[in-house]
């Protein structure tokens, strides 16, 4: 081997000076240079590689006409600076009420603390950061009315709470048992009602007559006559009316708005809904609190509009979604998010008829609505079908899809469309190799870059739904404070919010004749002459 | 640089010096690419492969992907990095600056989502791995790379003042 060696070196000068390069001989500095054609090949490929993509992308997007960067339709929910103080009113501070409130800028000084700690153990942890980067929406928390003791005093101690955005400690709220005093008391303009769903219409229209501003949580009512009479006398009244569904301020749900106003998917002919949820939090049995007892619940006012009266009963206080006596289950629990959803991006209104099936398959706990639902909804005039499905015993992620003869549209957090292989609309492009149907043409992701730590089963699954958080420019920010902040922007400046007692209306008829088709055993059908479930 | 090292650089065969060049440029390329590549794609963040870590230093990883701060620090060192360790090997310029830097973002690479038994990833890897993977492959190339330097004869090292004529880059070996 070592009689092979050629000396590879060996065609420079054996000269010591740093300046040799200057006598180099010509193979010398060939060789020296000897990538630069690599260099050339390399450059030449990657603008030839960046061309070719630059002219996919373009032409792919100048079809479809929409833009993959990030929309914000919702660049601000807030319009203006907020002006005047405005003093809230919260009704029901459990679980929902409690978060709402917090949303609006008052966590409950041990939530903040617990923020504290887990953000002290795992730095990833977001959500005492998300909090106080809330902007101040300038309110008060003047007045809280819940029939626990313990609740009631959380909330008192969240409206003087010293860590919120905006900084400082407000006076205390008052107490009330009865909302109907707090609607009078003339402490409030507005009031936020998170009870269970039999005193959401009842609370709103005492709130009308008084003119106070709403926000209530969903499902709207409990039952269909009294969605008819809360929609006619928030119409009558000139209340700002807001419904929480909050993936109306979700960016990737706005995204999805803009691909069907571009009409990308063509004729769309079925929707595919669900919720899937795994755990006994996700089925509503939820924590029963150790000092509940008949001295700190006021039971009976509890009750109060509930079909049947039934003693006291700690299950029924605390795991209330359980029984049809105060909501209406995974209908007006869950279907009523996705079916708000679908009628955010399409505005498909009211069906024509609706079919449901289900049944007590997995939590047999005593509860009496279905813990396994589906529902079909009809709507001839636009050519659709709109199917729900649920069970509370599997957790597998299946996210909305919007299924058009062009293409489909997955909507989730995030947003991805794909073309349909056999497609009219894109034929030409997908044999041209312009579109591979295989792969999405679109995705549209909010607040890609980095990831957040997100906690329980449940929240998962709402964060995976843009039901928790949302993005604005990549920033993480919660749909919650964005849709209060809507409600509380259109009562000081005018406007509409973006989910009003119409889509309320349209919600809660939805959500009730899926519910009354289970209940039946029959196709249920709407009526809008009558303006009644037939 | 030293004499020694420049006698040794002499000592390569053609097809020795033609393999190893060829080596370091098909390292340099795909290092640039792999940079470039990032650089121009706004999408494009280390969150994800970071959010994959499960082995050592797996806290130091996450914290990194969920701060925003962090985070962009990290991506604009990885995109640069890559790009100009790229540059770096095609040219032959401050080669063992760069070997030194593959060897290091490589054995972060590996180390993020090694292919040990036991450890299932999100994203689906694209070939058969157990333990060894082409990352830690790539890697003992570099060292390879860096064991048997060709940038002071085959590169822009050439002409660097310090570079001794002849010599190949950096590394001193016992002449033979």
């Amino acid at each position: 081997m070592t009689d092979e060696r050629k000396d590879v070196g060996g065609d420079q000068p054996a000269a010591d000076s740093p300046a040799d390069w200057t006598t180099m001989s010509r193979r010398g500095w060939l060789k020296a240079l000897v990538s630069i054609p690599v260099i050339g090949v390399f450059v030449y490929n990657f603008v030839r590689k960046r061309a070719a993509e630059a002219t996919k992308r373009q032409a792919i997007m100048a079809e479809l006409g929409v833009s993959e960067r990030g929309p914000a339709v919702i660049p601000d929910l807030i319009s203006k600076p907020p002006g005047e103080r405005l003093r809230v009113g919260i009704i029901g501070f459990g679980g929902e009420g409690e978060a709402l409130v917090r949303h609006a800028g008052f966590a409950h000084p041990g939530w903040v603390e617990d923020a504290r700690k887990a953000v002290a153990e795992n730095p990833r942890d977001k959500q005492l950061e998300v909090y106080l980067n809330q902007q101040d929406l300038n309110i008060a928390i003047t007045a809280v009315c819940d029939v626990f003791d313990v609740r009631a005093e959380r909330g008192i101690a969240a409206s003087q709470v010293e860590v919120r955005p905006g900084g400082g400690a407000l006076p205390a709220a008052k107490r009330y048992r009865r909302y109907q005093d707090m609607l009078q008391s003339g402490d409030v303009d507005a009031v936020i009602i998170a009870t269970p769903d039999h005193w959401h219409s009842r609370m709103t229209m005492d709130a009308v007559a008084e003119g106070i501003h709403v926000y209530c949580e969903k499902c709207m009512t409990r039952t269909e006559e009294e969605a008819l009479a809360m929609h006619a006398a928030v119409k009558a009244s000139d209340i700002v009316f807001q419904l929480g569904h909050q993936n109306r301020a979700s960016e990737s749900h706005n995204k999805a708005r803009e691909i069907i106003a571009a009409n990308i998917l063509g004729p769309i002919t079925l929707v595919e809904a669900t919720t899937n949820r795994n755990t006994p939090w996700g089925a509503w049995v939820w924590d029963i609190h150790e000092e509940g007892n008949p001295a700190t619940i006021d039971w009976e006012h509890f009750q109060e509009p509930a079909a049947h009266k039934v003693p006291f009963n700690l299950g029924r206080f605390f795991r209330w979604r359980c029984w049809y006596d105060y909501g209406t289950g995974l209908s007006g629990d869950l279907l009523s998010h996705e079916y708000d959803a679908v009628n955010q991006i399409l505005e498909v209104g009211i069906p024509k008829s609706a079919v449901s099936s289900g049944g007590i398959y997995y939590f047999k706990d005593g509860r009496d609505v279905p813990d396994v639902f589906q529902s079909v909804f009809e709507y001839p005039d636009r050519d659709l079908t709109v199917m729900y499905s649920a069970t509370l015993a599997n957790g597998r992620n299946r996210s909305a899809v919007f299924m058009g003869h062009d293409a489909s549209m997955r909507v989730s957090g995030s947003l991805t469309v794909s073309a349909d292989s056999d497609s009219t609309r894109y034929e030409q492009k997908i044999k041209d190799r312009m579109i591979d149907p295989s792969v999405p043409m679109f995705t549209y992701q909010p607040g890609l870059k980095g990831i957040d730590a997100v906690t329980s089963a449940t929240e998962e699954y709402f964060a995976s739904r843009g039901l928790l958080y949302t993005y604005q420019g990549g920033r993480r920010v919660s749909s919650y404070h964005l849709l209060i902040g809507e409600w509380l922007d259109v009562i000081r400046n005018g406007g509409q919010t973006s989910c009003n007692i119409d889509r309320g209306f349209e919600e809660a008829i939805t959500c009730h004749m899926a519910t009354r088709s289970y209940l039946e055993g029959r196709r249920v059908t709407w009526d809008p002459v009558r303006r009644r479930i037939v | 640089m030293t004499r020694e090292t420049a006698a040794t650089a002499r000592s390569y065969t053609p097809w020795q010096a033609t393999a190893l060049v060829t080596l370091r440029l098909l390292i340099g390329w795909h290092f640039l690419y792999e940079g470039l590549g990032k650089l121009v794609n706004p999408y494009w963040s280390s969150a994800s492969y970071l959010g994959e870590a499960r082995w050592l230093f797996q806290n130091q990883f996450l914290n990194i992907a969920s701060s925003e701060a962090a985070l962009r620090v990290v991506d604009f060192l990885n995109v640069w990095g890559l790009t100009l360790i790229g540059l770096a090997l095609l040219l032959g310029l401050f080669a063992r600056a760069a070997a030194i830097g593959a060897v290091v973002l490589l054995a972060l690479y590996y180390i993020v989502a090694p292919p040990f038994v036991g450890f299932t990833y999100a994203v689906p890897m694209e070939g058969s791995y157990l333990v060894v993977n082409k990352v830690l492959i790539e890697l003992a190339a570099v060292l390879v790379l860096l064991a048997f330097p060709t940038s002071g004869i085959f590169g822009l090292d050439r002409f660097l003042p310090w570079t001794r004529p002849g010599a190949v880059g950096g590394l001193r070996r016992a002449q033979a």
